[in-house]
């Protein structure tokens, strides 16, 4: 299996990527600048986090017309595997790869936090190493965290178990406190129809040694690992 | 004198140095060169008034790899061919005009000064002093200051791991804003900042060259806001995704060896980096102001050479390695141009075009005079180093609980999470102690190292006791570091003061720094790096004396860190050090000022007893001896023992205290030496040993237990009241 990090003028967590990969799953990464147009190689790519072109117009606006996006839904549409983390979730949608768009946070803050997401379906390859129910302690870190989508889009999300994480307690269950952001529904990922793109708000890569107080991240690479 | 007294106080220099500046170049300066002395010979780029106390601060460590004022940052050697790379830089007077963008830029700066040598800036921490939030002009500061880190920080991917927020009237038109960065960098990439070479070249990358921030360094950072000027124009403005371009080009040149050095722009912008640069490495520099990108048409050579345009960098490029240089900057989307070359002749010369607007020599443009002032203690500190304990009644048994929870609500003492939160504080993957324990821990990837980092500095003790303050200030960042178990390296210090052409000023700079050489040299703890910020000042108002002391200590082994919550139901409570309840400790303390609106009272520290805890404390880390460890500092006991409490929401019971002395000294008073641990019963004994070995008294205080504080006749309080207060006291006065 190999991963491919996608690189942005502005992106930063492509290195906690890279590092969660490489050195704690120990699987084969590259990293891959944005005007890199041949992405052939790769099994799954990553969108890290970060402030690609500064965030500059909307966050996720400008790195939709990096060359690469183009070889990226080519990439998908071959059924192969695309994570969009935090910042990569937001280009995942404002490129149209996901429905919906990051709105700014309710409380109008940045905000860095300790998280716990439940995985609502875990009958996909993202999620697949998961406990049905099984909530996940990892972090986020947005000013832009806030999921939106029109109503026909969330009965679509909804009825297609597309939500694949939702903001909830450390015990699962799902509250307004437990929302960082105020996402629609809590949502804190979903997946696109075919079931092989997901964004999130969440850091996985940010949860994946004791260390550092989680390795629930672990879960969601090992379900990504597994699959091929 | 052909010079008007306008264009002097224009660039800050007085009638003498003018005087000292026209017999040192045997003729009269020009416009130019008058605006390149003014800015090299301010206090802020040439430390006219602080060098000589500065110079007693003690530098050495076989560790230091770069001395104090040597680079842009002092650096040490961790071991395993790793470098730390560290700075203290102020921002204060920018922060005061445009809150916002005058703390993002200090980030910038602050940032630029680390990753011009190589090093990859890995943690940042805020200093802050404002004036009260009952003051919405207050509120607004805040308010822009946190959004400014925040909005700056954040889009660099640098993790804010942490600082200090204090609140006192003296800061309400004059807040401080001290931003910390510390770098990592492998030894052998390590860059100087040297123009060397006859026939290299400058090339300036990055932003373009505007009238933003002129005079910043001789204006706005070294004089006081005595004049109601328009001063907004001085502030820059930041501009966060440039400088993370910039922070991965420089690094990937630092790898190269095509470059002979690299700085940053900072104060006082391409005149001081091009000026020092050549200092450093011995020879001279040609700059042509034509060749460099303007934002704006119509801009004359001096305000090129003056203008702070933010993220901006020079970089000297080895003759013929150009065109590979510019190819890398060009890969990341930024302007470079080769505006000037390095000379052998100590000369710096500055071009428009072929006409020459400037010649003077460098070693005369970086040698400002140094003054050294006799000043005496002013009286009024001795009435305020004074204080009466009797004068006040002491507090009666029933009030100590709701004592508590409104000092554990007033905004000196409550949690900063409001803040913190807006701070990406976990980028990186390396921050293993997030913000709220005494100090932060970031481990060392590829080793088992950890670094362990704070900033401390107690500015109502400096006010009423330079001295002491100073003392305290080294000891509390030292105490701090050795509760997580840290080994301390290196000190950063930031010296925030008053007008030092005042004789009061002057003279409680030199007693704190006084105080901390002595703390320095008792703990063995080297200053590597440090900033001055004089002229705080307002309408003859000055500020505390706020020394800020950055630092950083070694954690050999990450898996022994440790941290101030208590952690296991059952652990055994005891205080370390300090254990006899003096009245006096009640001296300008928080309860004094917060209860009684008095501040008074002389501190007191003993530097001996101060060693032998914290070598106790660490000693005990290390062997696993206790589970938590925490700074017994503002509010004293009763505010520490709350917040190991709430930190992991376990509670305390105390055992039977017999309390001698006055009752707000022994729960509120704030005795230094002090750390307040839990460990396990089994490890008891253990600890008590190890105590005795140290001659450190080791009080057994109770045990962590239940949901509730209790402290036996005294206080009774559930974790919810508690935690109401000291989580959410700040949010409250905001």
């Amino acid at each position: 299996m190999k991963f491919g990090i996608i690189i942005f003028p502005g992106t930063w967590s492509d290195r906690d990527c890279h590092y969660a990969l490489s050195d704690i799953l120990k699987q084969k990464v590259d990293y891959i600048w944005h005007k890199e147009t041949n992405l052939s190689k790769y099994d799954c790519i990553i969108l890290p986090g970060g402030f690609s072109y500064g965030d500059y117009l909307r966050p996720g606006a400008i790195a939709r017309f990096s060359p690469v996006m183009s070889s990226l839904e080519h990439f998908a549409s071959r059924g192969k595997l695309v994570i969009g983390i935090c910042n990569g979730f937001q280009v995942l949608c404002e490129s149209g790869l996901l429905p919906g768009i990051l709105l700014r946070n309710d409380h109008l803050e940045y905000r860095c936090q300790w998280t716990y997401i439940k995985a609502e379906n875990t009958s996909t390859i993202f999620t697949s190493k998961c406990q049905n129910g099984q909530v996940l302690k990892i972090p986020v870190s947005h000013y832009e965290g806030r999921y939106y989508a029109d109503d026909a889009t969330l009965a679509e999300l909804e009825n297609n178990k597309r939500v694949i994480f939702r903001y909830s307690t450390s015990t699962g269950k799902i509250t307004e406190s437990a929302n960082p952001n105020g996402s629609l529904r809590n949502i804190a990922g979903i997946m696109n129809k075919r079931g092989n793109v997901l964004g999130m708000m969440p850091h996985p890569e940010r949860a994946c040694e004791p260390l550092l107080a989680s390795s629930d991240g672990n879960t969601i690479w090992e379900s990504i690992i597994a699959s091929i | 004198m052909p010079v008007s007294k306008e264009a002097l106080d224009e660039v800050a220099l007085s009638e003498k140095e003018y005087q000292l500046i026209v017999e040192k170049l045997g003729r009269e300066p020009s416009d130019v060169e008058l605006g390149l002395f003014g800015s090299l010979w301010s206090e802020h780029c040439g430390y006219k008034h602080s060098k000589a106390l500065l110079r007693q601060l003690p530098s050495k460590s076989k560790r230091l790899l770069v001395k104090p004022g040597e680079e842009n940052a002092g650096a040490v050697d961790i071991g395993d061919g790793l470098v730390i790379v560290m700075k203290i830089e102020s921002h204060n007077h920018p922060s005061a005009i445009e809150p916002y963008q005058g703390a993002a830029t200090g980030v910038g700066g602050i940032v630029r000064d680390i990753f011009t040598m190589g090093a990859r800036p890995i943690a940042l921490m805020n200093s802050l002093r404002f004036g009260p939030l009952t003051d919405p002009h207050n509120r607004y500061l805040f308010g822009g200051v946190v959004g400014g880190i925040a909005g700056y920080g954040n889009c660099l991917g640098i993790p804010d791991v942490g600082g200090e927020i204090f609140f006192a009237d003296c800061y309400s038109a004059n807040p401080l804003v001290n931003a910390l960065c510390l770098g990592i960098a492998e030894a052998k990439n390590l860059v100087r900042a040297r123009a060397y070479g006859e026939g290299n070249l400058l090339m300036l990358v990055g932003a373009d060259t505007g009238r933003d921030g002129l005079h910043g360094a001789s204006g706005l950072a070294s004089r006081t806001f005595e004049e109601e000027r328009e001063l907004r124009s001085t502030v820059q403005v930041g501009n966060p995704f440039l400088e993370k371009l910039l922070i991965e080009a420089c690094l990937e040149l630092a790898k190269t060896d095509w470059i002979t050095g690299m700085q940053d722009l900072g104060a006082a912008g391409l005149t001081s980096s091009a000026v020092e640069s050549a200092a450093r490495g011995g020879g001279g520099i040609e700059i042509d102001v034509l060749k460099v990108p303007r934002r704006e048409k119509g801009m004359t050579p001096y305000e090129v050479m003056l203008s702070e345009s933010q993220e901006r960098m020079l970089v000297v490029v080895k003759k013929g390695y150009e065109n590979k240089v510019k190819a890398l900057f060009d890969r990341w989307e930024l302007r470079s141009d080769i505006i000037g070359k390095v000379t052998g002749d100590g000369i710096a010369r500055i071009r428009e075009g072929k006409k020459v607007v400037a010649e003077a020599p460098v070693n005369v443009l970086t040698s400002p005079p140094i003054y050294r002032r006799r000043v005496r203690k002013p009286e009024w500190l001795n009435k305020l180093q004074v204080f009466d304990v009797n004068a006040i009644p002491d507090l009666p048994r029933k009030k100590a609980g709701s004592t508590l929870l409104r000092l554990l609500a007033s905004p000196n003492i409550a949690s900063k999470r409001c803040v913190y939160r807006q701070y990406d504080h976990q980028v990186g993957n390396n921050t293993v102690v997030l913000p709220g324990s005494d100090a932060a821990v970031l481990r060392i990837k590829g080793t088992r190292k950890a670094i362990s980092l704070t900033t401390d500095g107690n500015a109502r003790y400096c006010y009423v006791n330079p001295y002491i303050g100073g003392v305290i200030a080294v000891a509390e960042a030292a105490r701090n570091l050795a509760c997580s178990g840290a080994q301390p390296l290196a000190i950063t210090d930031c010296l925030n003061f008053g007008n030092p052409e005042k004789d009061d000023a002057y003279y409680q700079l030199k007693e704190c720094i006084n105080g901390m050489v002595r703390a320095c040299r008792e703990l063995k703890i080297p200053v590597i790096s440090g900033n001055v910020s004089l002229y705080n000042e307002t309408k003859g108002e000055a500020i505390y004396p706020t020394p800020v002391i950055g630092m950083v200590g070694l954690i050999d082994d990450v898996a022994k860190h440790c941290i101030s919550g208590f952690k296991n139901e059952g652990d055994l409570v005891f205080l370390l050090g300090d254990s006899q309840t003096v009245d006096s400790s009640i001296g300008s303390s928080e309860y004094l000022d917060l209860i009684h609106g008095i501040i008074k009272g002389n501190p007191y520290i003993d530097l001996g007893m101060e060693r032998r805890l914290q070598r106790c404390c660490l000693e005990a880390i290390r062997q696993g001896l206790i589970n938590s460890a925490h700074d017994c500092s503002e509010g004293g006991l009763g505010v520490t023992i709350a917040e190991s409490c709430l930190a992991n929401g376990l509670g305390f019971a105390s055992s039977d205290w017999k309390l001698e002395g006055r009752l707000d000294a022994a729960l509120f008073g704030e005795a230094q030496s002090r750390i307040i641990v839990s460990a396990a019963p089994r490890s008891a004994w253990k600890l008590e040993r190890l105590a005795a070995r140290y001659q450190i008294a080791a009080k057994r205080l109770g045990a962590v237990c239940g949901k509730r504080l209790i402290i036996k006749g005294y206080i009774d309080l559930s974790l919810k009241e508690l935690g109401d207060a000291w989580w959410g006291g700040l949010e409250k006065s905001l």
